[in-house]
């Protein structure tokens, strides 16, 4: 025995309690369901074997309250989270997310131009659209305004509760052409004109608020009709539900990894975001569920079967509308108050 | 502990000061004696106190606080602050103003507290972030000999030029604001600083108040329509069938609430248990919607609360002597005037309690409306949170909260003086 | 009973009384029986009628990690509230029934209170309160929180029990010789016993079915049972619900005759001692 045993020993003992931080674990959040598994297989599963780094996978609804609390209290213990570009704009102007070092990415030229931020990094592009249940509609609607005829369609629809995707909604029903959508909206005379078109089928609305409701609804009769993402429809229709997506006036959008703000584990945050972004990953996952890549080079390795059901396919673009990201940062808080005391009533 | 009792004799024949063995005043002694004992209790109460103190009371009142606190002008926009409390509030403010603000904006800009003051005043009037933000971009400013600052914001957005935009930084420069408790009610600031209606399409908080009170006091005229025979039942049922009985209304009372959600999912939804019995009997041909809409809400709240006022409703009854009935009806009275006029008063004080408890913690509700309801039935509960995770609104969140503590503690006083919180007792 | 001389209209109330009363239990019981066969169901939806049964999503509750987790995370924040609850919940009862002070029916309410403040604003205001201090997302907060609510449960029990406790046994005792711990040890606690421990049954039962100051407080990693019964209720209604379900029945029962069991205890011991 010499005499420094018992400084070894001390030291082998704070290594030992040390441990867990140094494994460098990191703790991805996203929105669950079918995003969620079909992310596990192509992103997280994978990342482990190639990285030796174990995922904490958690989900959440897209509450920035979580995340405001942690930075503000440099507690952050949410290493990666995947946010929409309303939220991700207004998160990076307000510090809430770190900024992307895009060298250890990748090229931005290799993302479409929505994926590309500087606090973000997109995962995937989707799209609410139009889904009915063709078991119990023949005919199969054409747009919004089919959505609204609840003559032609007997039957209670599904929407979103929310403001957002919903007015932009209304307003194509009522006629608006997908261009004028935004223009309309900054307006108040607009805002009247979608909360009055609501108003006609408010009585025949379910709402819903998770990704995993509509095709749900629409599988057990509920509801005839639903606003819903498009992957959660691909998912049931993969196992055997004869549910159908109307792409015509769908609204997309993408979704990003962002990284709050003080995360301690950056380095490891940056490595999972790169894994995600690769090409090869990102087929699989789209492969797996119905949103498109956001790496250009990805898309000729998703499997073609599947590749017709994404919003990135030509035709499905065709008569969508993109998001308008600061529309939405600007007018978000009025219009969701504003919808709110109107659901309520 | 006492050391001597005083004898008989002594109470009996002594005029002179009661001593203590040892010699000391008797009534000293009593005194000094319940004070030890009063302060080995305070001793004994005083960690939960503190616990609660920590854990509970000060989280509530800091939460109360932020219903009127507005920080974010005063601490990020100081100068602007100061100086726009002297403006007359009619035509523009003056160029010192403007200095002020290009100042303030400067230094936000480098600390990046502009979002907090854009976001603040972009709930008075929306489109102010983009206004502040695009401002706070520009800074700071160099001006040209001769130019003014008021000139030069006018120039990068012509909103800097309307008075309406300068009176919200005037009316937020100052520490405390009652928008949100306002909003809370409906209401909103004029500019002459009195209260006055929302527009109707911006109104709901009343009626989502109104609604509150109205669900819960219907989920508690059904608890007392069924809970009080059940109770009456059970408590002139012989021991044994009644202890047995009583399990059946335990044993829901002890099982989790999320539990019997998702049990009043299966038994209510289109193609659940019961709208299948109902058209397979033939009864109906369409399915009900009994779930996602009020009487979903209803029946489960119904079916939480229930026990609420079965057991203090039983337990008042056990104690009624079954001999009080007899002999009215012994007398003369008909089973049913005996019931009402000798039976029905002695329970009144221990049903009242039990349905006044259920109402309480009616109004707080959250989870059932939340899970088993569409938007009409959503209480003041779910707008707390909603403001607190979705909108990131804490002000709001903190406004209708209190509104809705100040409602339950009132009633919760009645209670009190009703029952006493000391003699409240669990089944 | 019905009299053998009572008259038509008193036979017709008597049985529609009965009846009134046989559905209220009915009502009250059918929901904890409808769900514990779903669990068994083969299918993926809540539905009736069930078409084949299999174990799958027993499988799934204690194969899947996210619940098994959360049930591991119960595990942790109930208990430990519960004994905080109780410790700091008896010792105040104590005081509460062992001498009059100065607002003490006050402090009553207030150490009462936790039990009828909405939930909700219990949640926000610790989230607004811990978040900051960093302990949002912490087994920690959520144990304290816990421990506020279930608090007012031992309070009552235990001070119930205390009035019901003969002073003149602790005079006794010390006049047969027997000092205040030996008093303590052999005469307070067996009697009181009962008391605490519904108490801490009540306090435990609080926490383990706390959701909303969970949704506030917790992160994915202490994702407690309820906590994800509420999400899979909202978002995944599938059997695995189901299961949980009838895990958390069993434990119902479990706690509940516990209590009766106790309840008689108590009953006994408070007559033979009287």
């Amino acid at each position: 025995m010499n005499k420094n045993t018992p400084r070894l020993l001390a030291l082998s003992v704070a290594v030992a309690l040390a441990a867990p931080a140094m494994a460098k674990d990191i703790t991805v959040i996203s929105f669950g369901g079918a995003n969620k598994d079909a992310q596990a297989v192509a992103y997280y599963q994978t990342f482990e074997k190639a990285s030796g780094n174990k995922i904490t996978a958690g989900d959440y609804n897209g509450e920035m309250a979580k995340i405001k609390a942690m930075v503000d209290a440099k507690k952050v213990s949410w290493d990666v989270v995947e946010v929409e570009s309303p939220e991700l704009l207004r998160g990076c102007e307000e510090g809430l997310f770190e900024k992307i070092n895009w060298s250890k990415v990748g090229n931005k030229a290799d993302f479409v131009t929505p994926a590309v931020s500087e606090c973000g990094v997109g995962i995937f592009v989707w799209s609410t659209a139009m889904a009915y249940n063709a078991d119990k509609i023949k005919v199969a609607p054409q747009g919004w305004a089919d959505f609204w005829d609840v003559k032609k369609f007997p039957g209670k629809r599904g929407l979103r509760k929310g403001a957002k995707y919903t007015l932009e909604f209304a307003l194509q029903a009522d006629g608006v052409k997908p261009a004028d959508v935004y223009k309309l909206l900054a307006t108040k005379a607009g805002v009247d004109r979608a909360f009055k078109k609501l108003d006609q089928l408010k009585p025949n609305i379910q709402w819903w608020e998770a990704g995993a409701q509509p095709p749900q609804f629409l599988a057990s009769g509920d509801v005839v009709m639903s606003s819903a993402y498009n992957g959660r429809i691909d998912t049931a229709q993969k196992e055997g539900k004869n549910l159908k997506v109307v792409w015509t006036g769908s609204v997309y959008d993408v979704d990003s990894w962002a990284i709050p703000k003080g995360s301690p584990k950056l380095k490891e945050a940056m490595d999972f975001i790169k894994h995600a972004s690769q090409p090869e990953n990102q087929a699989v996952y789209s492969n797996k569920i119905a949103y498109g890549p956001t790496n250009l080079k990805a898309i000729q390795k998703v499997d073609p079967k599947s590749a017709t059901n994404l919003p990135t396919w030509p035709a499905n673009l065709k008569n969508a509308l993109a998001l308008d990201v600061n529309f939405w940062v600007e007018h978000g808080e009025e219009l969701e108050e504003r919808f709110n005391a109107w659901a309520a009533r | 502990m006492l050391e001597v009792m005083p004898t008989m004799s002594q109470t009996l024949t002594v005029n002179a000061p009661l001593t203590a063995a040892d010699g000391e005043l008797l009534t000293v002694k009593l005194a000094r004696e319940r004070r030890n004992k009063q302060l080995k209790a305070v001793a004994l109460v005083a960690p939960l106190a503190i616990f609660l103190l920590l854990t509970f009371l000060v989280p509530i009142f800091m939460l109360l606080g932020r219903s009127v606190d507005n920080p974010e002008v005063v601490t990020h926009l100081p100068a602007t602050s100061k100086l726009i409390a002297s403006w007359d509030r009619r035509a523009l403010p003056s160029e010192d103003v403007f200095q002020a603000m290009a100042r303030d904006l400067t230094a936000a800009k480098e600390d990046k507290s502009v979002p907090e003051v854009a976001k603040r005043l972009n709930m008075d009037i929306s489109g102010f972030r983009s206004l502040i933000q695009k401002t706070a971009r520009k800074m700071p400013l160099e001006l040209a000999a001769g130019e003014s600052m008021r000139d030069r914001f006018i120039q990068i957005d012509e909103r800097w030029g309307d008075p309406d935009h300068w009176h919200v930084i005037a009316k937020n420069a100052k520490s405390w604001t009652p928008y949100y408790l306002y909003s809370s009610l409906d209401l909103r600031e004029t500019k002459a600083g009195t209260p006055e209606l929302a527009p109707e399409e911006e109104r709901a908080f009343i009626s989502i108040f109104g609604r509150t009170l109205w669900i819960s006091f219907w989920v508690t005229v059904f608890c007392l329509l069924l809970g009080y025979p059940l109770a009456y039942w059970l408590a002139n049922l012989p021991a044994r069938k009644s202890n047995l009985l009583m399990i059946l209304v335990l044993l829901p009372f002890w099982t989790s609430v999320l539990v019997r959600v998702a049990s009043w999912i299966v038994l209510l939804q289109r193609e659940g248990l019961i709208n299948s019995a109902l058209m397979n009997l033939g009864i109906i041909g369409e399915p009900l919607q009994l779930a996602f809409n009020r009487v979903g809400v209803y029946i489960a709240m119904v079916h939480i609360l229930l026990p609420f006022v079965i057991l203090p409703a039983y337990s008042v009854m056990k104690s009624i002597p079954p001999t009080y009935m007899r002999a009215a009806i012994s007398l003369g009275d008909h089973p049913f005037a005996a019931f009402w006029k000798i039976y029905f008063p002695q329970t009144v004080a221990g049903v009242a309690a039990g349905a006044l408890l259920v109402f309480i913690m009616c109004i707080g509700y959250y989870i059932t409306p939340a899970l088993l309801g569409s938007p009409e039935e959503q209480m003041v509960s779910y707008y707390v949170a909603f403001y607190t995770n979705v909108t990131i609104n804490w002000g709001m969140a903190a406004a209708l909260g209190s509104l809705l503590l100040i409602a339950t503690m009132t009633l919760y006083a009645v209670y009190s003086k009703l029952v006493g919180a000391n003699k409240l007792s669990l089944g | 009973m019905l009299p053998t001389y009572a008259s038509p209209i008193e036979r017709v109330w008597f049985w529609s009384f009965r009846i009134f009363c046989v559905m209220i239990l009915i009502f009250l019981v059918s929901p904890l029986l409808v769900i514990v066969p779903l669990s068994f169901s083969a299918d993926t939806f809540l539905l009736y009628p069930i078409k084949s049964f299999s174990l799958r999503w027993y499988e799934e509750f204690f194969g899947n990690g996210v619940w098994l987790t959360s049930l591991k995370n119960s595990f942790i924040v109930a208990p430990a509230a519960t004994l905080l609850a109780t410790t700091l919940g008896t010792l105040a009862a104590v005081g509460l029934t062992s001498s009059d002070f100065p607002g003490k029916s006050v402090l009553m309410s207030v150490l009462i209170s936790p039990m009828v403040v909405p939930v909700v604003i219990v949640g926000v205001g610790a989230y607004l309160f811990f978040a900051p201090l960093g302990l949002s997302n912490s087994y920690f907060a959520l144990i304290l929180v816990h421990t506020a609510l279930g608090v007012p449960f031992v309070v009552i029990t235990v001070s119930a029990t205390l009035r019901g406790f003969n002073a003149n046994l602790i005079r006794a005792s010390a006049s047969l010789g027997a000092n205040p711990v030996t008093t303590y040890r052999r005469i307070v606690l067996p009697l009181i016993a009962p008391g605490v421990i519904s108490g801490a049954l009540f306090a435990f039962a609080t926490s383990f079915d706390e959701v909303v100051v969970t949704l506030f407080l917790a992160g994915p990693e202490q994702t407690t049972l309820p906590r994800q019964m509420f999400g899979g209720i909202k978002e995944n209604i599938s059997p695995a619900i189901a299961a949980a379900a009838t895990v958390l029945i069993l434990f119902s029962i479990a706690l509940l005759l516990t209590l009766e069991w106790l309840r008689g205890r108590a009953e006994k011991t408070r007559t033979s001692a009287a």
